[in-house]
């Protein structure tokens, strides 16, 4: 509702995540064991191949240059390319199994998040911000999926080469070795200290970053008013100020980040003079031949990196943890409206209705003394509230802008529970049948119409997906939408973009009316334009909206007077609260804040038809 | 970097005109970048070199190559380095230290380069965008623009700090491994580069290939995406239709689609890694094989075979990401295209006026159209003695918000002249025009910024009293002492989200700040209640006594005190003259008047008993 208030709930884990949240997603991982244990498996056994692969150049130089005898060249080249051939089997199927492992778990992952939130409450999602609640359902899933599986591949196989390599040059020469690996912990030490500070100032540089988007926003925005103002300089001054900011902060992660990659590959360095130095003399004096120390240059060389990378993956596992925490959180809250089990059993869930059990719906609303607030507020908003809305009965509920006209309407479509007394539809609490059958039975328009992209037809069928062209045509005629189809070039097969934004506010409106006629509900929910539309479409919208009342049960919270003064009952809302009810003429009489808000409308709506 | 316009004058660029204009300033620490390149590239094939040559003559018993002799002399012959193998490790670790130097270098010069590049080409487009005429940014959408200042001039940087430094590296790494192979052995040299050619070739093709599918993948999630973010937005919609399942099944299909895709495009390219590594495989067992049998033929040494091994391993690892990067390269000129575009659009006409103005606002003539054929105003003439207030009233598409932007200079006159104190409006700078002329629109943009940064905004040296004051006027003090940080809390998109009303009424302290002589307001108090209306315009009064005053409205409370009232009608000016002469005529203005005073039906008895 636009008028309750949005508060962002803070996402806070109720127990520490254990193994960096990952044990929350195991279910996920379940289903993918054989693709994990592939990708484990044959990215183990390609960091041992790669390990091994160099020793064929010790041979080589050991077997038959020293020896000066090409006997057994042809075996060994075999045997050398054979290993080649293992390797790059087992890394295709280990590299293609990481991606599939990602791109399965992101689909699952967004699957459930997304079908979850069909399941919540309203209330929800006045508590999250689309915004937010988009981005746990892309992004943090992406994050996620991406870290464990491509961390997973590159960590392993990092590992299972430092060690191999290690376990190798200790067979070979375990002093020599020991040369080599006293640079393993500097490594060490070093990614872990840089990779917190590179970690930190990456995020202040996606904040200015997003600071300089926000200032080319407000720069093209703001553009009239910048130039009515003459603040042209002012504005380039604050820009130039971020632009500077961002020079300066990514200049420092440059610094630091250049130091990192030059100290390790410094590293490197230092470990081959190592080798050269101690290998070269026990080279000489025989104890290892020039093969073994060509060898070991190359783990010097080759260990160095896998170290880092092992750091970057586990501090990426770390990291993820936060990802998790939005990702669990979305997927784990419970509906504050929900059906009782048994009527699930009865009537079915969002996902697999029950229709055959479905009584229809006459028409019927009664509030029994309902007591009401908002589950983000501390104020009750109803108190002991009863009213007997009859079959076919208009309300028409009247406010100023923020007084809280929608909370009746939010009870009637059971998008909040009353927090005492009950709701009753037909003579029965509306929590006895499920959310499922009342939605199917309540015609709802808003007051800014959603539209999906997609073609008209797609959306005129939302509520009623099995409607013949005839009945479409029905529909359109009873709202006076003709023209709209016939102007559009493909008729009902015209695509609208994105929200239905190629149409017009009007045009909009009057197609969410005839997807609600479609559906031919008892009750009929409305939240009137405020906006002003051209006087043609307006009039078609005053009398599509008689239409819709017409013989149905409906509340409609309403700007125009025309709406106001036909309803049987009108409630008067003020800051929250129903202050006054009863008709038109009673109303009036009483000379209160119905009276004063009626001679306000009247105005405003003499204004707007004046200069029409 | 002081604010400076940076983009007064206006050649029309050409892509690479545009380029050049964009790297004044980091050009020096580009080429930077590159001599490092070059060096770090020089000291990384000497290692093999020292390695080979410790293995032949330090190691084994090989003469030493003639042209190392001076160096070998240099450390105390070659005896004496057989005898001191540490030499040899200094010289590696010294060559190291070396490197480091310049490695850091290298890969700071790039950041620091980039980031003068970025700034500058933000900033020169922030500054245009700025001063680019409203009908430029009307035509546009704002979506779009942003974009291509954000991601498209993220390619641009990445274009040139990125790929073509990393193409040079590349390149240079290529040529000189393969100068030092040919110079070790022709034979071995030439069987390493016959392999070369293929596997730029094969990455070439792949890479160009999986572009396209790169592409659709991503169109494809921006579909899913959207699926995703109108089911959130329209959450209402799917709940009151009960159409839960029908969005599972859509978003579900998508995303099996999609991840179809991408799995699909996925294999491809561990197709491609897979069968580039075999090739990759091969060339370095021929070099070992051939190697190892050149070598016990004698024609080789061994430490010949193993630094010839070290150069093939250094350059073949880049040579492989070739064809990605040369694959990306396309999209550079795409982006400095859209760029481009932006860059080559006029700004706003200069005049040479700097004067002070002063004097009436006369229309002679006017006329004007947004798009060609479509007049919107047409011989509008009418004159606003200095000091007076004019009324304009109209309808929606009467044209009278569009007096207000051409008396602003917002637009030009496609027609006929307007002038103030006797000049053209269309000859004095915007700067000057808009610091006389105060101009409060409907909807006033609030910038991301505190209240008081919002009222002080177009002020120099705007005091906190002077701000309060002004707030007080606007009526909107009691609002701002109703927030918990007052005049510091943050508005706008980062911030508080201010009600129409109170946005109306920042505009209004703003405009109180300036104390033009002259004040236009179109519907600005539209969102504000008759009442708070009511007070507001006497504080105007008397603030503004002696301004020249242009009040536009669909009001007629607002507009009839007014010295002379205007009613526009069709782009026409349909009658003229005060509100008593205007009533009296029974024309327009008469009906409107009526219509707007009158009660509804049911209470007009009623109302005048009270």
């Amino acid at each position: 509702m636009t008028e309750s208030i949005k508060t962002e709930k803070e996402i806070k884990p109720e127990k520490k995540l254990r193994f960096f949240g990952l044990g929350k997603l195991r279910p996920y991982l379940r289903a993918y064991r054989g693709i994990f244990a592939t990708l484990v498996f044959c990215t183990l056994a390609v960091g041992v191949l790669n390990t091994i692969t160099p020793l064929f150049q010790m041979y080589a130089i050991n077997n038959f240059i020293a020896e000066k005898t090409l006997d057994g060249l042809l075996a060994f080249a075999l045997a050398y390319a054979a290993v080649n051939v293992v390797t790059v089997v087992l890394d295709y199927f280990g590299s293609y199994g990481c991606c599939r492992l990602e791109m399965f778990l992101l689909r699952d992952m967004r699957r459930t998040a997304f079908n979850h939130l069909q399941t919540l409450s309203v209330s929800y999602f006045n508590q999250h911000s689309v915004g937010k609640l988009h981005a746990r359902v892309m992004s943090d899933t992406s994050v996620i999926s991406s870290i464990l599986s491509w961390d997973v591949y590159s960590g392993v196989w990092n590992v299972t080469y430092a060690l191999c390599a290690a376990v190798v040059m200790f067979v070979l020469n375990p002093l020599l070795a020991l040369c080599v690996l006293v640079i393993v912990p500097v490594v060490a030490a070093v990614s872990v200290y840089f990779q917190r500070k590179l970690t930190k100032l990456n995020r202040n540089v996606r904040e200015i970053n997003s600071e300089i988007t926000g200032g080319f926003n407000e720069g093209i925005t703001g553009a009239q008013t910048s130039k009515t103002l003459a603040v042209e300089q002012k504005l380039d001054d604050d820009f130039y100020g971020k632009t500077d900011r961002m020079k300066r902060v990514s200049q420092r992660l440059g610094h630091h980040r250049a130091l990192f990659f030059s100290i390790i590959a410094f590293a490197a360095s230092v470990a081959l003079a190592l080798v050269l130095w101690y290998g070269g003399v026990i080279t000489k004096d025989g104890v290892i031949a020039v093969g073994t120390l060509s060898v070991f240059m190359t783990y010097a060389q080759g260990i160095v990196e896998p170290v880092q990378w092992a750091v970057d993956a586990l501090a990426d596992l770390v990291s993820v943890k936060v990802n998790v925490e939005r990702f669990t959180a979305l997927t784990e809250s419970v509906s504050d409206v929900k059906d009782a089990p048994e009527v699930v059993e009865k009537y079915g869930d969002a996902f697999s209705p029950k229709r055959e059990n479905w009584e229809a719906l006459h028409g019927d609303v009664e509030f029994d003394d309902v007591t009401f607030k908002y589950p983000d507020g501390d104020e009750y908003v109803l108190e002991h509230f009863s009213l007997k809305v009859p079959q076919g009965t208009n309300v028409a509920i009247v406010g100023e802008t923020g007084a809280g006209k929608s909370t009746l309407v939010n009870l009637v479509c059971r998008f909040f529970e009353p927090t005492e007394g009950r709701v009753l539809i037909d003579g029965k609490d509306a929590r006895e049948r499920s959310v499922e059958w009342l939605h199917s039975n309540i015609g709802y328009v808003l007051q800014t119409p959603h539209l999906f992209s997609g073609t008209v037809r797609e959306n005129l069928l939302y509520g009623k997906p099995d409607a013949t062209d005839a009945e479409l045509d029905a529909a359109i005629k009873s709202v006076n939408a003709e023209g709209i189809i016939t102007r559009m070039e493909n008729g009902y097969d015209t695509v609208v973009g994105e929200g239905g934004n190629t149409l017009s506010t009007g045009e909009k409106q009057l197609l969410s009316f005839a997807r609600a006629i479609l559906v031919d509900p008892a009750i009929f929910v409305l939240d009137e334009a405020t906006s002003s539309i051209d006087t043609l479409t307006e009039k078609l919208i005053q009398s599509a909206i008689e239409k819709l009342m017409e013989g149905r049960t409906s509340f409609v919270i309403a700007h125009r007077l025309s709406t106001v003064r036909s309803a049987d009952i009108i409630l008067v809302v003020s800051d929250g609260k129903i202050t006054e009810r009863g008709t038109h003429e009673e109303l009036l009489a009483m000379r209160g804040a119905y009276y004063n808000l009626y001679i306000k409308q009247f105005r405003e709506e003499n204004i707007a038809a004046s200069v029409k | 970097m002081k604010s400076k316009n940076q983009s007064g004058v206006k050649p029309r660029f050409t892509k690479a005109g545009m380029l050049g204009y964009f790297m004044k300033g980091s050009t020096p620490l580009f080429a930077a970048v590159i001599v490092t390149s070059l060096i770090i590239t020089l000291l990384n094939v000497i290692v093999p070199k020292i390695i080979g040559f410790t293995v032949d003559s330090v190691l084994g018993d090989e003469p030493v190559p003639q042209s190392y002799g001076y160096i070998v002399g240099l450390f105390g012959g070659i005896d004496h380095i057989k005898a001191n193998i540490w030499i040899v490790a200094v010289a590696v670790a010294v060559i190291a230290a070396v490197t480091f130097v310049f490695h850091y270098s290298r890969m700071y010069f790039n950041t620091r380069a980039n980031q003068v590049l970025m700034r500058r080409m933000r900033n020169t487009l922030f500054s245009h965008i700025q001063r680019l005429p409203l009908s430029f940014l009307n035509a546009h959408n704002t979506g779009d623009i942003i974009q291509r200042c954000t991601s498209d001039a993220d390619t641009i940087s990445r274009f040139i700090s990125d790929q073509l430094i990393s193409l040079f590296r590349i390149i240079l790494l290529l040529v000189l491994s393969l100068v030092f192979m040919f110079m070790t052995d022709v034979r071995m040299a030439a069987i390493a580069t016959a392999f070369i050619p293929p596997l730029i070739g094969y990455s070439l093709f792949f890479f160009f290939k999986a572009g396209r599918h790169f592409k659709k993948c991503d169109e494809e999630e921006g579909v899913l995406s959207t699926y995703a973010q109108e089911n959130l937005t329209g959450v209402r919609v799917v709940r009151a239709f009960g159409r839960e399942r029908y969005e599972r099944d859509k978003f579900e299909k998508q995303n099996s689609y999609y991840t179809g895709l991408w799995v699909r495009l996925e294999k491809f390219m561990a197709m491609y890694w897979a069968s580039s590594d075999l090739l990759a495989a091969l060339q370095l067992l021929s070099i070992v094989v051939i190697g190892t049998v050149f070598c016990v033929h004698g024609q080789m040494t061994s430490g010949d075979l193993i630094s010839f091994i070290a150069y093939n391993t250094m350059m073949i690892g880049p040579v492989r990401q070739l064809g990605r990067i040369i694959s990306n390269l396309s999209k550079a000129g795409v982006s400095l295209g859209r760029i481009g575009e932006i860059m080559n659009a006029d700004e706003e006409a200069y005049g040479e006026y700097e004067g002070a103005i002063s004097g009436d606002i006369v229309f002679d003539g006017v006329g004007f159209e947004y798009e060609a054929g479509k007049p919107v105003l047409e011989n509008v003439s009418f004159t606003v003695p200095q000091g007076s207030t004019l009324g304009i009233i109209g309808g929606t598409g009467s044209g009278k918000s569009t007096l207000g932007c051409l008396i602003d200079g917002l637009y030009a006159p496609t027609a006929g002249k307007i002038t103030i104190g006797g000049r053209d409006v269309t000859q004095i700078p915007p700067a000057t025009l808009r610091k006389n002329v105060g101009f409060v629109l409907q909807e006033g943009y609030i910038y991301s910024r505190t209240i008081a940064g919002n009222i002080g905004m177009a002020t120099d040296g705007a005091d906190d009293a002077g701000i309060r004051r002004a707030a007080e006027i606007a009526r909107l003090a009691d609002n701002v002492d109703g927030f918990a940080n007052g005049y510091e809390t943050v508005v706008g998109e980062r911030g508080v989200t201010l009600s129409g009303g109170q946005k109306q009424r920042v505009a209004i302290a703003r405009t109180v700040m300036r104390g033009t002589p002259y004040i236009i307001f179109d519907d600005s108090l539209s969102a504000v209640d008759s009442e708070t209306d009511a007070q507001i315009r006497a504080n105007l009064k008397s603030e503004f006594a002696g301004a020249t005053t242009v009040i536009i409205s669909h009001r007629i409370t607002t507009v009839m005190h007014a010295d002379n009232i205007i009613v526009m009608d069709g782009g026409k000016v349909a009658e003229c003259g005060t509100n008593a002469e205007l009533i009296e005529r029974n024309g327009i203005y008469r009906k409107i008047y009526d219509l707007q005073m009158s009660l509804p039906q049911d209470l007009r008895g009623e109302v005048n008993n009270d």
